[in-house]
């Protein structure tokens, strides 16, 4: 028997029953398309996340005043509830340690901020003209600030573009306008581009101020929130992260590590953290889904078997007038696996539509890959092989003689 | 043509051994019209089924066109079928969906060739059987009882079979049409030469042949010779 027979017998025996054909295929349409759908979900959702964490910077190590807080729960250092780094500690670290690109100590607090009689309330941050680099900061207008605003604390201001939005509205001119800091004006001199993202301390919702001016009208101590550590290289981040703490230990005379005033996250931990809990979301969420493609299949052997029962003497006459056992079982699986096929191809437009609407709507960076497209088509066509092999064998091992008697 | 040597066929039913056919042996020519008559429960659809290729004896050799086919395998008896044997059943069984040249062109199927030879052999066919051309797209489940049975013959003819075996052919039929059905089998055998055996349970249809062989219990009662004629070919 020739292939292109098969295809043609296999094509007019599913378009006999366009419904049924039809309404089995759905299972596995349903199934792939949600194995699609939410593994792009889930996919989108970890390089969204990832993304946000690291557009606070690369190989970026944080040092945190207060004791260090559970694995399970790095993120929240409490910034200013404990005052244990100083100028010095910065220094220090930026003296001894080894194979760091640049060290940005930074000043934060929350203020009242008023502007030509609007106001809002956002973070301040006194930071070095490294942090920039370090945490990855760039201005779209006007300047960052320089070692000069440094060493002479001037009253400049760069805002985040939320808080220039907040403050001043759209499309106004802000360059050398002042805005109102705890009783004391600053100039604004920039305005940094919009990183979007947020969750982690948006950086975009800030202003930032020079670290000698924050600590003089702010602060008014020399202490510093945060010290921002970048290191040169992504691959000595674990090594710089215990040689930061040796050298804190030392400079705050601490002998228990265990004792530690101060915590050093490592960006690289929270990004794996992260990622690890997305994982586990994408494991689950195509887990749920590959039950309904599992289900989807058993559709398919059902209607197959119905089928075979249904169709026992077109089979036993097939069998009269000359097929063999092998023209029967590959008609009957070529059906199965057809189905499926068909099922699996509109099945992956279904999981693309849901990425884009994922997209559109939920602002999630979904995207189907192409390894999930073949997996997709594979699976599928596994599916009709494994669960349309049992309905064929059964059809192909019909006794012709009872299959023609068959009422 | 046909040669069956001692043929027996027994069916294991737990501890109970059913003898159907008894040592049956009869031989059939090229060109002959032969009827199997015998009541039911005589074995002659075991036997019809054995002559087909449908079935294996238990014993005793079948030679069909100079082959023995009495201990082949399923695949070679399916060549059997496809290549020497056209069947035509009691119950038609046309595929009811698809149209009466689908059906004609349905063992075809099974046998490789080009496209325009199939439709070429699937209208001679229906030709043969003088099934009216405007049917010929009609489905299968539009038509006439007797018109079936003529779609079912045309089948049975489109692989130019060395034998055709029909199952009570008119047993779903009406008289009048069940008449015409044997008067294009009639027609098959004198005009071209057919070899037709026709299995049947009753007189009048066994008395459209030249040569009634009566089953009764498993063995052969009686071969009755009607007529011998002068054949065309």
């Amino acid at each position: 028997m020739k292939w292109q027979d098969i295809v043609k017998e296999s094509v007019g025996a599913l378009a006999v029953n366009k419904t049924r054909s039809l309404l089995t295929m759905l299972g596995i349409v349903i199934g792939i398309g949600s194995v699609i759908g939410m593994v792009a979900l889930g996919q989108g959702a970890q390089n969204t996340i990832q993304a946000n964490i690291q557009s606070i910077g690369s190989n970026l190590l944080i040092v945190r005043p207060g004791s260090q807080q559970g694995p399970g729960n790095p993120l929240r250092g409490g910034v200013g509830s404990a005052t244990t780094l100083t100028l010095d500690d910065a220094e220090a670290i930026e003296e001894q340690v080894q194979g760091i690109s640049g060290v940005a100590p930074e000043v934060s607090s929350r203020q009242q901020v008023t502007a030509r009689g609007t106001n809002t309330n956002t973070s301040i941050t006194g930071v070095t003209e490294i942090y920039s680099a370090v945490r990855n900061i760039a201005v779209t207008e006007g300047v960052f600030i320089s070692s000069q605003h440094l060493s002479r604390a001037a009253k400049v201001a760069i805002l985040g573009p939320t808080v220039r939005t907040d403050l001043f509205g759209e499309g106004v001119d802000v360059l050398g306008q002042k805005v109102r800091i705890n009783k004391t004006d600053y100039t604004i001199i920039g305005v940094t581009v919009a990183k979007g993202g947020g969750g982690f301390g948006s950086s975009d919702d800030a202003i930032y101020i020079p670290l000698t001016t924050a600590q003089r009208y702010l602060t008014g101590n020399d202490k510093v929130s945060v010290i921002n550590v970048a290191a040169a290289e992504a691959g000595s981040m674990t090594t710089i992260q215990a040689d930061i703490t040796t050298v804190l230990l030392d400079t705050h005379h601490i002998n228990d590590p265990a004792s530690a005033d101060f915590s050093v996250f490592n960006q690289a931990d929270i990004v794996a953290t992260a990622s690890s809990i997305t994982q586990t979301f994408t494991i689950l969420l195509g887990a749920v889904a590959g039950i309904s493609l599992l289900v989807g299949g058993i559709g398919i052997m059902n209607m197959m078997l119905t089928s075979v029962t249904e169709r026992t003497r077109e089979i036993g006459l097939r069998k009269a007038i000359g097929a063999k056992n092998k023209d029967i079982s590959r008609q009957f699986l070529l059906e199965a696996v057809l189905l499926t096929l068909v099922g699996g191809i509109l099945g992956i437009l279904l999981g693309w539509s849901i990425a884009l609407i994922a997209n559109k709507l939920a602002n999630i960076a979904a995207s189907v890959s192409l390894f999930s497209i073949m997996l997709a088509v594979s699976v599928s066509t596994i599916i009709g092989i494994v669960f349309g092999y049992y309905p064929a064998r059964k059809a192909a091992h019909l006794n012709p003689i009872d299959a023609l008697r068959y009422e | 043509m046909i040669e069956l040597k001692n043929i027996t066929k027994t069916y294991q039913m737990g501890d109970v051994e059913t003898e159907v056919l008894k040592g049956i042996s009869f031989t059939i020519q090229k060109g002959e019209f032969v009827a199997i008559m015998g009541p039911s429960g005589s074995g002659k659809s075991t036997l019809m089924h054995i002559i087909g290729a449908l079935d294996t004896p238990t014993s005793g050799t079948y030679t069909l066109d100079k082959k023995d086919i009495s201990a082949m395998t399923d695949d070679e008896l399916a060549n059997i079928r496809a290549n020497t044997i056209g069947f035509v059943f009691q119950a038609f069984n046309l595929l009811p969906r698809a149209t009466v040249l689908r059906n004609v062109l349905l063992p075809l199927v099974y046998a490789e060739m080009g496209d325009a030879e199939r439709i070429h052999r699937a209208e001679q066919a229906l030709r043969a059987v003088a099934m009216p051309e405007d049917r010929w797209l009609h489905h299968s489940n539009e038509i006439s009882g007797g018109q079936k049975q003529r779609v079912a013959i045309a089948r049975a003819l489109v692989n130019n079979p060395k034998l055709i075996l029909a199952d009570e052919p008119t047993g779903n039929l009406d008289t009048k049409t069940g008449e015409i059905v044997l008067a294009t089998f009639r027609e098959l055998n004198e005009e071209s030469g057919h070899t037709i055996i026709l299995i049947t349970h009753e007189r009048d249809v066994a008395e459209h042949a030249d040569r009634i062989i009566h089953i009764r219990d498993g063995s052969i009662e009686k071969d009755d010779v009607l007529r011998t004629r002068h054949k065309k070919h």
